[in-house]
């Protein structure tokens, strides 16, 4: 199977790519990506998963047909993005058409050892996730590829995937919030007002 | 006469608790299929109000129903026993974060079963859903589903809680192997 190395780094693929976020609602997998998007900023329109590995896809799924009019941002890691690897054929059935799955691929499990994930071994994510029916999908490994994609997962007809090819290199865990009935309720009466509570 | 646990039972239920789905607002009806759940399922699929969701395996149900949640959106998940194991893990994340969750749970492996390959899960059901902190309330006559479906919602979705309805292979009926 054939692969590129990466160049990209993933603290600054993540902060370009929230920079632009909008009104976006976003949510993280656990790990890496969950450090990455607190130490681009917090906000409580994002929600991180500290746990539920294999899960951040398929809540996005869930959040973007709760809200069509908002666009979901799921920004996560290769390892996570394997665990649940269904969610890519459940999306590619519902067609949302609001929803984003970016996967900021290491290529290895980073919170745990660094052991080499199965993207690479040359699994190709986006493959996978174009096959299952998703409207565009690609993998990233330039800043000006980054510079292309960032508008897409904003504003292209969904559902859009894309693979951002980062590096090993070390980045300083960044922790937010962790209770996560807080980080629930932050993020209903953000988005909801004073209906979260009802 | 003893009851066969192979007669097919006219299931009123699945029309009542569609009917609680609407009262309840639920938006979201996430499913891996059973026979059991055949009828709701269908009920669920032709109503505007809500989205059916397909799923490949049961605990992408369960992170679905958290994203509808944080969404303002309720929903309910239809599985069958076998598929309560899947979602343990998944489960972690409802109890920390308080997200309510409905499910309904059709047994195998329970009533009359046949396949022995069946019985392990469907037996261990209840209890890896009450040690992953699920509120499981087990219903064995059909008339008393209504209720008990009402029961559990109010309980999802007023005191956010994750909740499992065990509808008995005594009332969705022992698979006829001569089918």
């Amino acid at each position: 199977m054939k692969r590129s190395t990466p160049t990209l780094d993933r603290r600054k693929a993540v902060a370009e790519i929230l920079r632009q976020r909008g009104d976006a609602l976003v949510l993280t997998g656990l790990g890496s990506t969950c450090w990455d998007a607190a130490a681009a900023g917090d906000h409580p329109l994002t929600f991180y998963l500290w746990g539920a590995m294999g899960g951040a896809a398929m809540m996005g799924l869930g959040l973007a047909l709760a809200q069509p009019a908002r666009r979901v941002l799921v920004i996560t890691g290769d390892g996570e993005m394997l665990m649940g690897l269904g969610a890519l054929a459940t999306i590619g059935v519902q067609q949302p058409a609001n929803l984003a799955v970016i996967v900021i691929d290491n290529e290895h499990y980073g919170e745990t050892g660094m052991q080499r994930t199965h993207t690479r071994e040359g699994v190709d994510l986006a493959g996978m996730a174009r096959a299952a029916g998703f409207r565009a999908a690609g993998t990233v490994y330039s800043s000006t590829q980054l510079k292309t994609w960032v508008p897409r997962f904003y504003r292209a007809k969904g559902p859009v995937f894309a693979t951002v090819k980062v590096t090993t290199a070390y980045a300083p865990m960044v922790l937010p919030l962790r209770d996560g009935t807080a980080i629930k309720h932050r993020f209903r009466e953000a988005l909801l007002g004073p209906k979260a509570f009802e | 006469m003893p009851e066969d646990p192979n007669t097919p039972r006219r299931p009123d239920w699945p029309r009542a608790v569609h009917r609680l789905f609407r009262e309840h607002e639920v938006r979201e009806v996430a499913y891996v299929p059973d026979a059991g759940h055949a009828q709701l399922i269908a009920l669920c699929r032709a109503d505007r109000r809500m989205t059916a969701v397909p799923l490949t395996t049961e605990e992408e149900g369960v992170a679905l129903l958290a994203g509808a949640w944080l969404g303002g959106a309720r929903g309910a998940l239809l599985m069958q026993s076998s598929g309560a194991g899947n979602c343990i893990n998944m489960l972690g994340m409802t109890q920390e974060c308080r997200f309510p969750l409905l499910a309904l749970v059709t047994m195998r492996g329970d009533w009359g079963e046949f396949n022995p390959w069946q019985i392990p899960m469907g037996q261990a059901t209840a209890r890896a859903l009450d040690a992953a902190g699920v509120v499981v309330q087990p219903v064995d006559d059909a008339q008393r589903v209504p209720e008990t479906v009402a029961a559990a919602a109010r309980l999802a979705f007023g005191a956010y809680r994750a909740v499992a309805v065990l509808i008995g292979q005594r009332v969705v009926g022992a698979k006829d192997w001569n089918k």
